[in-house]
């Protein structure tokens, strides 16, 4: 691959970083990564990546953007409300990086199409605001034996794993998703904007040392943080031989779509 | 009195002391939903009650986190 003028003044911090380098960025323009959610988390993803000038970016959302979604959602701006999330992204990545490829599903991730779309991607990042997706990801991921990010945050907390083959996956460490009447997000709800932010570009910055093979992954490690003392944590994580999709006897060989919990918000109109 | 780590940080605790009576020490919300790590091996949630932690263990207690978007669920099917 050789670059343009343009592309070695476009990517020229990568290129000079020691690691990276020009090969280190033909990497990642030949990379492709599936972005699960338009959203809190798959937003920064979707532009760092774009930025970084990863070759191909599949993003799949099947929501329009909700004014309520601007406060973190930073791909999407006042005037896309009630636009398709996945076009908004795509229309963003685009201006930021015409040489970006984007692949767009307007649709939810399920057990029937999930090994389907992500059979065509290096790395899938988890971006989604839901456990039963979250859970749906890792199966498909484990099974199909694809890297992915797993990303989580509320109200003032993060937390994220990178799973690859054989390491700890969100499984290992989360069993099953919480019954339906126990959704944390539901009864504590909220989230301040720039933690997404903040554990996205953690993800994005992920997918690049995945690309280009530099560095240590977040593997068999679960970071958190907490944005109130600003102070972050890794816990070593095993994988889990009991684990039900990755243990040494997996009770999980088909994928499932699990009962989404849902809340109920007392409208104010 | 004993020092143990829970989530990286010295707590004096009588011990032995359960990992149940350790989840209501430590206030935590949603104990039904919490994953535990004792010295860095998973505790099965139905052996929480029977599990002991004694001086000097590490406890680490790993909560759900979703997307803190709770109104786009509603627009997700239910199935």
């Amino acid at each position: 691959m050789d670059f343009t003028e343009d592309q070695i003044q476009r990517y020229s911090r990568h290129i000079i970083l020691q690691d990276v380098g020009v090969e280190g960025q033909e990497r990642i323009n030949k990379g492709k990564v599936l972005i699960v959610g338009a959203g809190g988390l798959g937003a920064p993803v979707a532009l760092y990546l774009a930025a970084a000038g990863v070759g191909t970016i599949g993003i799949i959302d099947g929501d329009v953007v909700d004014l309520s979604n601007l406060q973190r959602q930073v791909i999407h701006f006042t005037a896309d409300v009630n636009k398709a999330k996945v076009l908004s992204a795509k229309e963003k990545i685009n201006q930021l990086n015409p040489e970006v490829e984007v692949i767009t599903y307007y649709d939810l991730l399920t057990a029937s199409n999930a090994l389907d779309i992500i059979k065509d991607y290096d790395f899938v990042v988890d971006g989604t605001d839901n456990f039963p997706v979250k859970f749906l990801i890792n199966d498909a991921c484990v099974q199909a034996r694809k890297p992915f990010s797993h990303g989580g945050i509320l109200r003032f907390e993060g937390q994220t794993i990178t799973v690859l083959p054989g390491t700890a996956c969100y499984r290992c460490v989360f069993h099953a998703p919480p019954p339906p009447n126990a959704v944390p997000t539901c009864s504590q709800a909220g989230v301040l904007g720039a933690i997404a932010g903040m554990l996205g570009t953690i993800q994005a910055a992920e997918v690049l040392k995945y690309l280009t093979g530099v560095g240590d992954l977040l593997t068999n490690r679960l970071l958190t943080f907490n944005a109130k003392t600003m102070e972050f944590r890794t816990i070593k994580v095993k994988h889990n031989h009991r684990c039900a999709v990755c243990g040494d006897h997996p009770t999980i060989t088909e994928l499932v779509d699990y009962e989404q919990a849902t809340c109920e918000i007392k409208s104010k109109h | 009195m004993s020092k143990i780590l829970v989530n990286g940080k010295e707590q004096e605790v009588e011990v032995p002391i359960s990992l149940i009576d350790l989840i209501k020490r430590n206030d935590v919300a949603q104990p039904d939903m919490v994953s535990v790590q004792l010295n860095g091996e998973f505790v099965d949630r139905g052996d929480f009650n029977s599990t002991l932690v004694n001086d000097k263990d590490e406890v680490d207690f790993l909560y759900f986190m979703g997307g803190g978007s709770p109104i786009n669920q509603q627009n997700l099917q239910i199935k």
